[in-house]
């Protein structure tokens, strides 16, 4: 990979720039980079997060420290960088994965939904179909413990978000906000409309990788019934 | 055999240096706000400086000690005192079994640190002893410490069971239920100001403000507002104004990021920080300054100085060179190198 542009983010983080728009070809490029780094970790590098067109790379600037050194911390660890990215092909990264969520929509977990169907035009069995039936690219994960940021929601149930937040949101709860889709991964306030609930669990404190989503993972969100609901409720917990 | 709450203070948790590796799931680093402080009180009962101490925040607690412990405390001066004598900061202190330790309100500073020889023992969570009181994890039971909330010491190293003995035998011969060094980290080691100036590089998107937003951002001082707590400091001052909207691509941030929302006012992120954040960064807080930040409270001034990325990382180096120096200089006081 070459042509990429890196900047620093204060004095222990280096940003590297992957494009300047949310695209297939850039999100390519930032899982490619992310995988190298998961398997090959530099020396002195603390962690890495993906974002939409970013991979940000923590490193120990006291490592990386040599006080005979002319360059500072920051040129050699981005002289580094920049030597192992040269070796990345994007188009030789792992096949993304499908996870299907199942969401109960409409009722008690998806109050929202009569809303965003009314601002719609259309009915609430409509809008379960469309959200349904698109795949969704998770672009990173962030705001809360594996909670997805989703790009591929369809313009057609895109709802602004609501006047007034809600305190506490569910875990679990399923949501459109703006031209976004996600799942809040654990109780937190939010202004997004909720129009279901999955009954998976999408913060795994236990597990490793804590988190059920990873950046790059496709999504699709099937519907199910309450009682489906209830049952994988109590075999996930 | 524990140390029980008795009245756990304003807002008391369990944190280590952090919880580093997870970001991408989205789970916050943490950690203590001011780890400077926190690792010397660690240094001076003999741990790791990642063990896991107590966060004290503007009010402490009152703990009773349900056997002896060799303790440290560092930051903020919340007037320690064991059954009603003053104890010192900064030094180790042998506190005996069936003793109280009562903490008041900090008289200086925010935060202070209470160590304990062997670290409090709460189950690593993700390779972290910090409490997420948020996601509800961490620490201890995932929250701030309780009244009867009862927590453990671990295993003391070699250095800490030597001071113990130490202070111990001391306060066996003056019929003490207390007693401390004589030795102790002086406090200029601590650059705390109560008109903080902190060094701040540039950000990302600095040269997107207008000229007079940027000349305030460093002539001018900011003051902290009532509403910052260990995610950020919201601050209150001259307005920072773009020269025209920035649509920006949600990225990472980092503990420092100074962002600025449309409202003008800059918030520095700090330990819980989110991991992904979208507003226009004007700046970032020098590493090496962060806990003179944590030291601040709401109402405090902050003033920026500029430094370069070079810069801050070579003060960084400094502070850690000089750390280590001291952490050499407690254990040649415990006369435990030329033992050994």
């Amino acid at each position: 990979m070459e042509h990429v542009d890196f900047s620093p983010l204060g004095d222990s983080g280096i940003v590297i720039k992957l494009g300047d728009a949310i695209d297939q070809a850039t999100q390519q490029k930032v899982m490619a980079i992310a995988d190298y780094l998961e398997e090959h970790p530099l020396p002195g590098m603390v962690e890495y997060v993906p974002g939409y067109t970013t991979v940000t790379v923590y490193y120990d600037p006291v490592a990386w420290y040599d006080p005979r050194a002319a360059d500072k911390p920051y040129e050699r660890f981005k002289a580094l960088l920049a030597g192992k990215l040269l070796h990345i092909r994007p188009d030789e990264q792992t096949p993304p994965r499908l996870v299907e969520i199942p969401v109960c929509y409409g009722g008690d977990f998806g109050p929202d939904l009569p809303d965003v169907a009314a601002y719609h035009g259309i009915t609430p069995e409509e809008v379960i179909r469309i959200h349904s039936e698109q795949e969704y690219l998770v672009h990173m994960i962030g705001f809360a413990p594996g909670f997805p940021y989703l790009g591929g929601l369809d313009k057609r149930i895109a709802t602004p978000r609501r006047q007034s937040p809600r305190t506490a949101i569910a875990p679990g709860s399923v949501g459109i906000g703006g031209e976004q889709t996600g799942v809040y991964p654990i109780e937190s306030p939010g202004g997004w409309h909720i129009i279901g609930r999955t009954p998976e669990r999408l913060f795994r404190p236990e597990e490793q990788p804590p988190s059920l989503l990873r950046a790059g993972d496709r999504v699709r969100f099937c519907p199910i019934s309450q009682e489906e609901f209830e049952k994988r409720g109590r075999t996930a917990r | 055999m524990s140390m029980e709450v008795i009245s756990p203070g304003l807002y008391t948790t369990v944190q280590d240096l952090g919880r580093y590796g997870y970001q991408r799931h989205g789970i916050i680093v943490g950690g203590a706000m001011d780890t400077l402080a926190m690792r010397m009180a660690n240094l001076l009962v003999g741990n790791d400086p990642n063990a896991a101490v107590l966060e004290l925040t503007l009010k402490g607690p009152v703990l009773l000690l349900h056997e002896d412990m060799l303790l440290a405390v560092c930051g903020a001066d919340m007037q320690p005192a064991v059954d009603g004598k003053r104890i010192r900061s900064n030094r180790p202190v042998w506190v005996k079994k069936g003793s109280t330790l009562k903490f008041a309100h900090a008289k200086k500073g925010c935060r202070a640190y209470l160590a304990v020889a062997g670290g409090w023992d709460v189950p690593p969570v993700m390779g972290s002893r910090s409490t997420n009181v948020r996601a509800g994890f961490g620490g201890a039971w995932g929250r701030t410490l309780r009244e009867k909330d009862r927590l453990q010491p671990g295993k003391p190293s070699e250095l800490g069971r030597l001071f113990a003995e130490q202070l111990r035998a001391r306060s066996m011969t003056q019929h003490a239920g207390c007693s401390e060094m004589g030795w102790f980290v002086p406090p200029h080691v601590f650059p705390y100001q109560k008109e903080a100036v902190i060094r701040v590089m540039r950000g990302a998107e600095f040269d997107h403000f207008t000229k007079e937003s940027r000349q305030h951002f460093f002539a001018q001082s900011y003051q902290l507002a009532t509403q910052s707590d260990r995610m950020g400091y919201r601050l209150e001052g001259p307005e920072l104004a773009l020269e025209s909207p920035l649509e920006l691509i949600s990225a990472a941030v980092s503990t420092g990021t100074i962002q600025v929302p449309p409202n003008g006012q800059p918030i520095i992120l700090l330990a819980d920080r989110q991991t992904v954040g979208g507003y226009p960064k004007i700046g970032h807080v020098a590493t090496v300054d962060l806990p003179i930040l944590a030291q601040l409270r709401p109402g405090d001034r902050v003033q920026f100085q500029e430094v370069s990325l070079r810069e801050a990382q070579q003060a960084l180096y400094e502070q850690e060179t000089a750390l280590q120096q001291i952490r050499l200089g407690i254990e040649i006081n415990a006369g435990w190198r030329q033992s050994k």
